[in-house]
């Protein structure tokens, strides 16, 4: 009910409540109204409104605690928002209600698909099998696909080729083609992180959502995050989302930054804009004010 | 030196005290048990001890155990490093060679099996004996599916097997001769009758398999087995209950046999020996039944096999490892468990269809939680996954135990009064325990990936699919 009321509020007002827009020539890919998340009576999510825009990287940042993943699951429906709406909008102008779908749908059918704080590998199966897996939807479309794969039918023979082909792509691009046999789990911690988001990639997202992608990277493994996610942004016209706590990562590579604080939005703009907003490195360092309290 | 001395003394005392408070336990545990009978003698309960039987028991124990630790201890020590790169060396060598080993001897299984009944040792006793361990190699392939596939742990698979048993049993017995007798089928049709209910059984089966999952797979691993345990229980009771229906305990009997092509194994002039031109023997239809279930075997494993290498079979074993990361792939899991399900029963299904028309008989009695436990035992033993495992873990649990019955060996240990029969299930447990030990994870705990990519020498970029076993 809640949603189809704030559907008529208009929803630029809400962008400009609280600072410039990033980029205001794009049209936003997926737009969060009034989004609140309760677990009981804590509110992990606070009314946040915010659009992300297309074939950009945009950054959640925040302090511990400050709802980012939480903020997360709401998008990508593992949990139900208790209340808000949030809206995809494809480029064919179909809009998606995201917070009325369940969790496999919302990557199955509006192309929104994330990566896991700490790495959801399949670990046991090889580093091919978790790509082919990411295309499941692609090679079973009907009920009939999936019997006639049983009997080696030419259509299916012709999709798992060319699900096979954008696998070895992928492998290609992050250098994992020689270890494709291998399972996930015997990776080296940065290959599995690298993996997890070709994984992604392979269920062809339109919104990448990536948590932490650069947690536990070397400066070295680091930069190789970033060439990958410019690669994809630049090359696959895909938008990322990235929740980071490594700043220099964050202010390199991101053309858009959130910041949370307490499961509210403090600060909505450019990585400079950002950088110098008082309301953010109040977050981060505490103000004199509150010193002067204390 | 002297340290090596207060090690070997150190284990010593240690393996004495382990063994020393094993035995006291096994004599804690056998003393009432087994040390003091009672028995009514003239009116009067008096108490005859055996105290024999108490010394033994808490002797062998001692020993096992003490043996147990004293060799665990050995191996704790650390080895250089010398040699731990030498067996890893060993080990992966013996990976590549093991799996064509695997190969090989599946193939060669699969040739002995083909010829089967026309060795000179396969007599009307051997062939039956075959018959049902084939059977239950299909039934642990069927669960593997759902266990060694998606992760599922369910106890109650043989309530799909008596689904498929009583569903032949029901349409053969009742629901098509009505039709006939109301005119609107041909009597002919009694002759293929096997072949029409066989995958209607299998349907049916897999009907009940989803519609007993979908309300339960909301759970996971303990309680989903808990659950499919408790509905296998009551199927059964209402197979036991429902008499109008199903005969209640006394079954249903006088169930059509299988047909060859529509022809009969029977003396009459339409029978298989008089088309044929050979001499009437009760032994053409064992061959016949052997290999019937031989035929759906093979289909249930190249089925399994070929649905390991599909999507389908690919997001199964991808949603056992991490369902969350399924989900967020797209893959609808809920749908997945039940695919899982509904196949796994329909072999159940078949297997069961198969067993009410061999034995011309069935009853509740055969579809208790034994036959559950001995299924999931063939599956788990064998190697969570493993298909040459499975039959492997069959062959020794069902033939193992049943020619157990019959070994002389025995009573020329034991005396001519011992009944090795009595001790099938003491047997069972020690080969049950034994395997656990030796392989945790079941005899065959490789694991061979589905896919693979290959690269060709001359063009690196070309792809190869190589389909494998």
């Amino acid at each position: 009910m809640t949603a189809t009321m704030e559907k008529n509020c208009s929803s630029s007002q809400i962008n400009d409540r609280l600072s410039p827009k990033a980029e205001a020539g794009k049209n936003p890919i997926l737009q969060v109204d009034h989004l609140v998340m309760r677990f009981g009576g804590l509110a992990a999510i606070n009314d946040i409104s915010c659009s992300i825009f297309h074939s950009n990287i945009t950054a959640i940042i925040g302090p511990n605690g400050a709802g980012k993943t939480t903020f997360f699951n709401c998008l990508t429906g593992f949990y139900k928002p208790t209340e808000g709406m949030i809206r995809m909008h494809h480029e064919d102008g179909t809009v998606f209600f995201l917070e009325r779908m369940d969790d496999f749908r919302i990557s199955a059918s509006t192309n929104l698909v994330r990566t896991f704080q700490n790495i959801r590998l399949f670990k046991g199966m090889t580093v091919l099998e978790n790509l082919m897996v990411a295309q499941h939807n692609k090679l079973v479309r009907t009920f009939g696909s999936a019997i006639s794969g049983l009997f080696c039918s030419s259509g299916y023979v012709a999709r798992e080729r060319e699900a096979l082909d954008l696998a070895k792509y992928w492998l290609d691009r992050i250098g994992l083609i020689e270890s494709a046999n291998e399972p996930a789990g015997s990776l080296p911690y940065g290959s599995q992180r690298r993996l997890e988001i070709v994984r992604a990639m392979c269920a062809e997202p339109r919104l990448l959502c990536l948590d932490e992608p650069a947690a536990g990277l070397n400066p070295n493994e680091t930069s190789q995050m970033n060439t990958l996610l410019r690669f994809i942004r630049d090359k696959h016209a895909v938008s990322i989302m990235l929740i980071e706590h490594d700043m220099s990562m964050v202010m390199k590579i991101s053309d858009h930054v959130i910041v949370l604080d307490y499961g509210e939005k403090i600060s909505d703009g450019t990585p400079e804009f950002v950088r110098n907003d008082p309301a953010v490195i109040a977050a981060y360092l505490g103000t004199e004010d509150l010193e002067n309290i204390n | 030196m002297n340290i090596e001395k207060t090690d070997r003394s150190r284990c010593l005392n240690e393996s004495l005290k382990a063994s020393f408070l094993a035995a006291l336990v096994a004599f804690a545990l056998s003393f009432l048990v087994l040390g003091v009978e009672t028995r009514l003698f003239e009116n009067k309960v008096i108490v005859v001890p055996h105290w024999n039987y108490v010394a033994l028991i808490v002797l062998t124990v001692f020993v096992m155990r003490f043996m147990s630790v004293l060799f665990s201890w050995k191996r704790r020590k650390p080895s250089t490093d010398l040699k731990r790169a030498k067996k890893s060396y060993f080990s992966a060598l013996f990976e590549t060679k093991f799996e064509n080993l695997l190969k090989i001897f599946g193939i060669a299984l699969f040739i002995f099996a083909f010829f089967l009944p026309f060795f000179p040792f396969s007599g009307r006793y051997f062939l039956d004996l075959s018959i049902l361990i084939l059977t239950y190699t299909m039934l642990g392939w069927g669960l593997n599916v759902v266990i060694g596939l998606a992760g599922l742990l369910d106890l109650g698979y043989v309530a799909f097997y008596a689904a498929g048993a009583y569903s032949y049993a029901l349409l053969s017995t009742s629901f098509f001769p009505f039709l006939i007798e109301q005119g609107y089928l041909n009597p002919v049709i009694m002759n293929w009758i096997f072949w029409i209910c066989l995958p209607l059984s299998g349907i049916s089966a897999a009907l009940l398999g989803i519609s007993i999952a979908s309300p339960v797979l909301q759970l996971r691993g303990d309680y989903l087995a808990i659950v499919t345990l408790a509905f296998a229980e009551i199927l059964r009771m209402i197979l036991i209950n429902w008499d109008e229906l199903t005969g209640g305990p006394n079954g249903i009997s006088r169930i059509p046999h299988p047909s060859f092509l529509g022809i009969e194994f029977n003396r009459s002039p339409e029978g298989f020996s008089a088309i044929f031109d050979l001499e009437y023997s009760s032994l053409q239809r064992l061959i016949f039944l052997y290999y019937l279930i031989f035929f759906l075997a093979m289909l249930t494993n190249v089925i399994t096999l070929r649905l390991r290498r599909l999507p389908i079979g690919r997001s199964c074993e991808a949603m056992r490892e991490d369902e969350i990361a399924c989900r967020s792939l797209g893959i609808d899991t809920r749908n997945t468990k039940l695919t899982a399900f509904a196949i796994g029963a329909m072999f159940a299904g078949f297997a069961g269809s198969f067993f009410a028309a061999r034995q011309g008989f069935i009853s509740p009695e055969s579809f208790g939680f034994m036959e559950s436990a001995l299924i999931l035992s063939i599956v788990v033993l064998g190697g969570l996954g493993s298909q040459i495992g499975i039959v492997i873990a069959s062959i020794v649990m069902v033939g193992g135990v049943q020619a157990a019955r019959r070994l002389e060996f025995f009573n020329t240990l034991f005396g001519p009064d011992f009944d090795p029969s009595v001790y099938r299930m003491l047997l069972f447990g020690l080969v049950m325990v034994l395997i656990m030990i030796c392989a945790p994870r079941g005899l065959i705990s490789h694991r061979t990936p589905s896919i693979l990519l290959q690269k060709k020498k001359a063009s690196p970029a070309d792809l190869t699919l190589e389909e494998q076993r």
